[in-house]
């Protein structure tokens, strides 16, 4: 009796399994204080350049405060030769009574107000967090078989990338069956693969001991100036991505999205998967 | 009745909203104001050191640049004109009467003049200042290598830290000070530079003498340097953190 029991009732596959909900998380926390602490660091000098040194005559992009005809304080952006006027939100922020010159506002930044070293603790503490956990997360993708499974696109998702692209512009989503699409694991892939390496190794390029032991991963980055804004503009694609990913949830059922990501939900299976096994079949 | 209900709502849902942000952000700057956090999140400092200077190994060498990049104008940060008086008498003596002491947990203390210090080996090069603000400058640094001066005093086998004096108050109040460990101090690039781009150090720089820690951050190259001492802990000098922006909550170690 037990023992048919036992014999009918399915493999408990996963629609995540632990470790990506874990990492999943973890990374979440860890990507606000990151971001947040990231532009408070930023605000010291909220200005970016090319090149090993800067060159103050020339950032490709600055935020900074000038005084108006009437005596008012406008904060300004400089995007290479264009200036937009972004009061309140860049270059000059905060309530009526206490606004200061600063990059970006307090609301986005750890701490609020200006505390560049403190905003330099969160950010070392969050930063060997998110790096040790993607380190163990990049283990167990290799290992367990969940990138050649999950993320790798089959050829014949390659080949309908150009239709999934189409698709996801008419907002139309192929929620049904179990697995990633292709636009969405070229994304996570870009994202594990290019922007969260690149993320760890210009933020190492912005330490003076880290050049000395890899100078060679400086001069690939085109030198610190380079690395310190290849990391922003790094971290402002992952802030799109997150955008991005956060709309795909909402269109996608969110409450279930987010339950089975806590949860790990219940993988639906394709009949491909489940030909020549029972095991999968509910019970 | 139905679109004020709506209205009604909305509000609620932006006041909720605005309240949770807010919330959320006077937690993290409470957090920040907390010492048990503070000491936490300074952990990953201590990290930072082992994996940094195990990477780049003690004599691992800072990259230096070709002629072609230095900066023209090497930009000044913190005190850039000192006004206590004893410096602005020795300036006045275009540093004839300054004197470099070295003392502390030494065989030999030293007190050597600038031409003294000139007339030794020197090494130049040409590095990267970085600023913990986050820019960058390139110049050219000449000066005598520091582990030559504590190999002539004769370092303490109980010295552990060498500490750098300051005759500039930046606060107003308080002598700006550094300090490093003996493996960073005596690193190869690690200089004593009393000239910046193959001319006198200008003052804004730091003359007449300044200390050059390339593998570090801009603030723990102490400028307008008067005395070095060797001593096995810094706990009590000035605020007991081993320097004048540590005292203020910066970390020590400033390799990253």
């Amino acid at each position: 009796m037990t023992n048919s029991t036992a014999r009918i009732r399915p493999r408990r596959e996963r629609r995540h399994r632990l470790p990506v909900r874990l990492w999943h998380w973890v990374n979440l926390w860890c990507l606000i204080v990151l971001l947040m602490s990231g532009l408070q660091i930023f605000n010291a000098h909220p200005a970016l350049y090319w090149g090993s040194a800067s060159n103050f005559d020339d950032p490709w992009l600055e935020m900074y405060a000038i005084r108006g005809a009437e005596g008012d304080i406008k904060g300004q952006t400089a995007l290479g030769p264009w200036v937009f006027d972004t009061t309140g939100i860049l270059g000059y922020s905060g309530s009526d009574d206490n606004a200061s010159v600063r990059g970006f506002p307090g609301w986005i930044t750890l701490p609020s107000y200006q505390f560049l070293t403190m905003g330099r603790l969160w950010h070392f503490f969050f930063a060997w967090l998110f790096a040790g956990a993607g380190a163990l997360f990049a283990l167990y993708a290799l290992f367990s078989g969940h990138l050649k499974r999950d993320l790798w696109l089959p050829a014949s998702q390659w080949r309908g990338l150009g239709r999934d692209i189409l698709d996801h512009l008419r907002l139309r989503f192929h929620t049904g069956h179990g697995g990633y699409n292709g636009l969405q694991k070229l994304s996570y892939l870009g994202v594990l693969f290019v922007a969260l390496p690149v993320m760890i190794l210009t933020g190492l390029c912005m330490s003076p001991t880290f050049n000395a032991a890899a100078p060679w991963l400086l001069d690939l980055f085109g030198g610190r100036q380079s690395a310190r804004s290849i990391h922003f503009i790094v971290a402002g694609s992952l802030v799109l991505f997150v955008i991005v990913h956060l709309l795909m949830v909402l269109l996608s059922g969110p409450l279930r999205q987010v339950r089975d990501m806590l949860t790990g939900g219940r993988r639906d299976v394709t009949p491909a998967e489940s030909q020549g096994s029972t095991q999968h079949e509910t019970p | 009745m139905k679109r004020h209900d709506a209205a009604g709502r909305r509000r609620f849902l932006q006041r909720a909203a605005l309240g949770v942000a807010t919330l959320g952000l006077a937690g993290c700057d409470r957090l920040s104001r907390n010492d048990q956090v503070v000491k936490t999140l300074d952990l990953a400092e201590r990290l930072n050191l082992r994996a940094q200077r195990f990477l780049a190994g003690e004599r691992g060498l800072a990259p230096e640049y070709p002629p072609s990049m230095i900066d023209k104008t090497f930009r000044p940060n913190g005190s850039t004109d000192p006004q206590a008086s004893r410096y602005r008498q020795l300036a006045a003596g275009q540093f004839r009467d300054w004197r470099l002491e070295i003392g502390g947990l030494v065989d030999e203390p030293l007190s050597l003049s600038l031409a003294e210090l000139q007339a030794m080996p020197a090494r130049t090069q040409i590095t990267r200042h970085d600023c913990v603000e986050g820019w960058s400058a390139i110049g050219q640094w000449r000066g005598p290598v520091l582990a030559d001066l504590l190999e002539r005093a004769g370092v303490k086998p109980e010295a552990r830290y060498v500490v750098f004096h300051c005759m500039d108050q930046l606060g107003g109040e308080d002598y700006y000070y550094e300090s490093l460990d003996l493996s960073e101090a005596r690193h190869p690039q690690t200089i004593l530079a009393y000239s910046l781009n193959d001319a006198p150090l200008p003052i804004a720089n730091g003359a007449p003498l300044r200390l050059r820690a390339e593998r570090q951050l801009g603030y723990k190259m102490a400028k307008y340097l008067s005395a070095i001492t060797l001593v096995t802990d810094f706990d009590d000098i000035a605020g007991g953190k081993g320097g004048y922006w540590e005292d203020r909550g910066y970390t020590w170690y400033a390799g990253i």
